[in-house]
This record gives C-alpha cells, sequence and structure tokens, in this order.
C-alpha cells in the first residue's frame, strides 16, 4: 500500500517539475523583454543582478514615435468597432433567434461564411473598396470589414434562444414593442456574453495587424501595432533595449488590464468558446 | 404580432449586419473570382479578359508553390503540437499542482499580447550573437547559428513562435471543458482501479472530441491567416524560406501592385478556406447521426 503512495507520489512530483519547468519557459521570452526594457542597453545581454534599473528605454521610445497619438488612433478603432459590433450584433442575433421569415436559414448560413472566410484574408479587394469609398487612411477603414461580425451574431444569437418565451410574452403583454422587448428582457439577462465578447474584441482589435498596415499611411490613422512596426522597422540605428520597451508600451494596457481583471478575462475567453 | 409583421421585423433587423458582410465578405469573395480572371489594369490600360491565363502563371510560379508547401508543413508543424501542448496545460491547470494559478497566467499571458509585439520580442531573443538563444547555445559549447538567418531553420523558428503564442488560447477551451465536466466519473474510474491514462485515453480525450474539433479548425484557419510574425521577423526570406501564402498574396498585391495575380492567389487560400469549412460540416453531420 505505501509503495503504491510512494510510487504514486513521485509521478505526481515528476508531474509538478515538469509543469513548473513548462510554465517557466513559457515566460522566459516575456522575462527577458522586461529585463531588457527596465535595463540600460549595455545590460540588456548581460545578466548581472546589480544591473540598475532605468525607465529611460521607455522615454526614448515616445519620445523617438508619435506613440501618443497612435494610442489615441487604437482607443478610438477599437471604441467604434465594438459600439458598431454591439448594435448590429444584437439586432442581427435577436431576428435570428426569434423571429420567423422568409430567407432566414439561407441569410443565416450566409453570415456563417464569415467564420471561415474572415476579412483578414480579403485584403486584395477590401483594399479595392476603401478607395472606390473614398475612405482610405481612416481609422473608419480599419474597422469597418469587422463591424459586421459573425461570431457575435452567431454567439448572441444561441444565448437569446436559452432565454424563456415567457418573459417575452409578458413584457408583450404589458404593452412593449419588439425592441423594448430586446432592450429590457434580452439584453439584461446576456450581459456576461456582451462582457465576454467585448474583451475578445477588443483584444482582437487592439493586436490586429495586416489589414490596418495595408490600409493606413499616415500619423493620423496608425494604430499602435502599425506605428510599433514603423518604429521598429526603420530606425535600425536603434537599440533593442529601446525596441522592447515600445513592444511593452503598445501591448501594456492590456496587459495590466489583464492581469488586474485575470479572472474575468480567462472566464471570458471560455465562455466565448463553449457554443 | 401578424405573419407579415414577423417578416418585416426579421428582415429590418437584419438589414444592416447582411448589408456591411455582403459588401465586405461576400462580395470581396465573389469579386476576387471575377478579377482573377482578368488582367491588372496599368495607367490608362483597364483590365481585359485573360481568361486561365494568370492561373497558368500560378502553376508555373515557382515561388507560389513553395509558398504553399511552407504554409503546409507551418501548418502541419505548429498545429498538433500547440493542441497537444493546450491539452497538457489544461490537464495541469485543472489539477491540483502547487502554484497553478502562476502556471494559468504563463500560459495564457502570450495570448492577449499583439502578435506584432510577440515577434519583436522573440526576434530579439533569436538574434545572432548576443540574442538570449545565442547566449545559452555558446553556453552549452554548441557553434553559433543564425536561426532567423538560415534557410533551413527560418520556418522552424516562426514555428515556435505561433506555437508559444497560440497553445495558452487552445487550452482554456479544453480548460472549460474539463470543467463542466462531472467528477463523478474519475472518481467511479478511481474505484474501479482505472489507472490515470487508460481514465484519459479512454473517457477524458473522447469527452473532449467536440472541443478538438473546435480548436483543430481554429488553428487551421489561423495557420493560414496570421503572418504578422513573417512581417517582422523575416519577410518571406531567407530565399523565400518562410514565404506563406497570405504573405505572398501582400507582397504581390501592395508591394508589386499586381492586383490580378494576387485575386488568383487568393482563389487558393479561399478554396483552402472553404474545404476546412465543408470538412468540419461533413465531420459533424457524421457524428451526430451516431448519437
Amino acid at each position: 500500500m505505501s509503495a503504491v503512495h510512494r510510487a504514486r507520489g513521485a509521478v505526481f512530483g515528476l508531474e509538478t517539475a515538469a509543469a513548473w519547468l513548462l510554465g517557466l519557459l513559457w515566460v522566459l521570452p516575456l522575462v527577458y523583454a522586461f529585463w531588457a526594457a527596465f535595463h540600460p542597453g549595455e545590460f540588456s545581454t548581460r545578466f548581472v543582478l546589480t544591473a540598475p534599473l532605468t525607465l529611460d528605454n521607455f522615454a526614448k521610445a515616445w519620445a523617438a514615435a508619435p506613440f501618443a497619438r497612435y494610442f489615441v488612433n487604437t482607443v478610438l478603432l477599437v471604441t467604434t468597432v465594438l459600439a458598431a459590433q454591439l448594435v448590429l450584433v444584437t439586432l442581427a442575433a435577436y431576428a435570428f433567434a426569434r423571429f420567423e421569415f422568409p430567407g432566414r436559414n439561407l441569410l443565416f448560413a450566409l453570415v456563417l461564411v464569415q467564420l471561415m472566410i474572415m476579412p483578414d484574408v480579403l485584403i486584395v479587394e477590401n483594399y479595392r473598396t476603401m478607395s472606390a469609398l473614398g475612405l482610405k487612411d481612416t481609422i473608419l477603414a480599419i474597422g469597418l470589414p469587422y463591424m459586421a461580425s459573425a461570431f457575435g451574431i452567431f454567439l448572441l444569437r444561441q444565448t437569446f434562444k436559452t432565454i424563456p418565451r415567457e418573459l417575452d410574452e409578458a413584457a408583450r403583454v404589458e404593452g412593449c414593442s419588439p425592441l423594448q422587448v430586446l432592450w429590457k428582457v434580452y439584453v439584461p439577462l446576456a450581459r456576461p456574453v456582451y462582457l465576454a465578447y467585448a474583451l475578445v474584441s477588443v483584444s482582437y482589435h487592439w493586436n490586429n495587424f495586416l489589414w490596418p498596415l495595408i490600409i493606413t499611411n499616415s500619423v493620423e490613422s496608425r494604430p499602435l501595432t502599425v506605428g510599433l512596426q514603423v518604429f521598429a522597422s526603420t530606425d535600425q540605428g536603434i537599440d533593442w533595449s529601446i525596441i522592447t520597451a515600445a513592444t511593452l508600451l503598445t501591448s501594456g494596457p492590456l496587459l495590466v488590464a489583464f492581469l488586474l481583471f485575470q479572472r474575468q478575462f480567462v472566464q471570458s475567453f471560455m465562455r466565448a468558446g463553449i457554443k | 404580432m401578424t405573419r407579415q409583421m414577423q417578416w418585416l421585423y426579421g428582415w429590418l433587423l437584419v438589414l444592416p449586419a447582411a448589408a456591411l458582410l455582403a459588401l465586405f465578405t461576400h462580395y470581396p469573395a465573389i469579386a476576387t473570382a471575377w478579377h482573377s480572371f482578368h488582367s491588372t489594369p496599368k495607367g490608362a490600360r483597364p483590365a481585359v479578359f485573360v481568361g486561365g491565363d494568370n492561373y497558368r502563371l500560378l502553376v508555373d510560379d515557382p515561388i507560389f508553390w513553395q509558398s504553399l508547401t511552407n504554409n503546409l508543413w507551418y501548418a502541419l508543424g505548429t498545429i498538433p503540437a500547440s493542441i497537444g501542448l493546450a491539452l497538457l496545460m489544461a490537464t495541469w491547470v485543472n489539477g491540483r499542482l502547487p502554484g497553478r494559478g502562476f502556471l494559468r497566467l504563463a500560459f495564457f499571458t502570450p495570448t492577449i499580447l499583439p502578435m506584432i509585439a510577440v515577434a519583436n520580442i522573440w526576434l530579439f531573443f533569436y538574434t545572432p550573437e548576443y540574442g538570449l538563444l545565442e547566449q545559452i547555445t555558446k553556453g552549452l559549447g554548441f557553434a553559433s547559428h543564425n536561426w532567423l538567418g538560415s534557410k533551413g531553420s527560418a520556418l522552424g523558428a516562426l514555428m515556435v513562435v505561433a506555437v508559444w503564442k497560440e497553445a495558452g488560447f487552445f487550452m482554456i477551451f479544453y480548460l472549460a471543458a474539463l470543467q463542466s465536466m462531472s467528477p463523478n466519473l474519475a472518481e467511479a474510474a478511481a474505484i474501479e482501479g482505472a489507472s490515470r491514462w487508460y481514465f484519459f485515453r479512454r473517457v477524458t480525450f473522447p469527452l473532449l472530441m467536440p472541443t478538438t474539433l473546435f480548436v483543430l479548425v481554429n488553428a487551421v484557419i489561423n495557420a493560414f491567416r496570421m503572418v504578422d510574425h513573417v512581417v517582422v521577423m523575416t519577410r518571406g526570406g531567407p530565399d523565400n524560406a518562410t514565404e506563406l501564402l497570405l504573405y505572398y498574396i501582400y507582397e504581390i498585391g501592395f508591394r508589386f501592385w499586381d492586383t490580378a495575380y494576387a485575386a488568383v492567389l487568393t482563389m487558393v487560400l479561399l478554396a483552402i478556406l472553404g474545404t476546412v469549412a465543408l470538412a468540419q460540416f461533413w465531420f459533424i453531420g457524421r457524428r451526430v447521426h451516431y448519437q
């Protein structure tokens, strides 16, 4: 009996060690980035515990490129995209969940096409469309292709379908119009799903790169990701400590938000995944 | 509410989203097909119908074939590794290991960072001579190696970055599935004397199949959709060793401005994604029959 226990204990110990090894391996690149960003350039590859800490790299990065403007652009981008998504997705999901109309199934299938063929791969034609609309090099053009989100419509439709019809009917009896029912019954009950969707959407658009790179061309419209790339690739003479500092700067707000609301983040991503 | 009112409400509610989807998903997909049979307009010369000429060009283009094979190797290398690691991570984080809060944080953090930032960090990591990796290998007595600069290792180096970024994301879905599983199953198995490996193989893993399918589809899409790290780390080089399909489309479309040829390349990408979608429906349809 005790031999079995000891064997089990050994296996458990081994597993713990392996898990920790993988965990440490996983944080290593990040720890390395933090080290380089918070120490003077000459220590960026020399790991001496007595190396002095400094914020100099951040100050230099901030001064070398219009990061303040990029921050404003990114914040504008994620908020407009999210606001438009919430409205469009809510209306469409409500229709698909609770109304009978000809062509419903066909339309829903057409919506789902976007789950596979995302705007990310249709860059050439969407660039052509944006040129024709005269929207090139605007923040609106970055967000527009993503505003009708198939993922959001699908997620909310599933949620709305679980809400008992009795609640819906009770509100109708009291004289609510369909839109009032949506606002007073469906939206409040789906709040956790909205939060989950919002977190996924914000982190997606904060991090998006290829389409913004293509469609923007000036400081006035570039989001942080594109700004970081322009900064890191044009100034080849700049040392790594400053580039690393700029890198952390770009992901900073999202990283801090994540560390503060870790549980909500993880639960939101989980919720968005179970469909 | 009358039937007609139901119809009207349904259509009006769907209209805004449907219009945007039509403009930025359905129209561009169809326009890609249309433009793939035409020439690229140049200056005053408008596009003319050229039949299958662009497709013949595609068949004879060695860089296209290389980008396609690269992408397939990239998918083959990253998908099983990130899914396997995700499953392992989820099992550990779901268990009773000491410090699992830290582990969850460590595994998930790469997910919320922009790929562009991640790629910059790893670029530093891989730098010849004084990058961290070089320092470790030199310390162990190995010869210096330019990971991103040599044909043999550049694609592999990118794959490592992708796995590092993605595994934690997929872990979340496995974790959600594991947490919704009844603990009675494990208790019953323990009473019956089943080993943990046997239990995992015969009970847990089959129950995780829907999650695995969901994760697999996402992983395949990501393997063809995510090229941010190529832009930062290698720009398709050295000697096209890291040319991925979407990055090649980007180069043809926005460096050489050959929109017709970019349309043909996009058709290939759409065909791949369409096949994944059909395979998924076929698989789900078959599974429903079994139940």
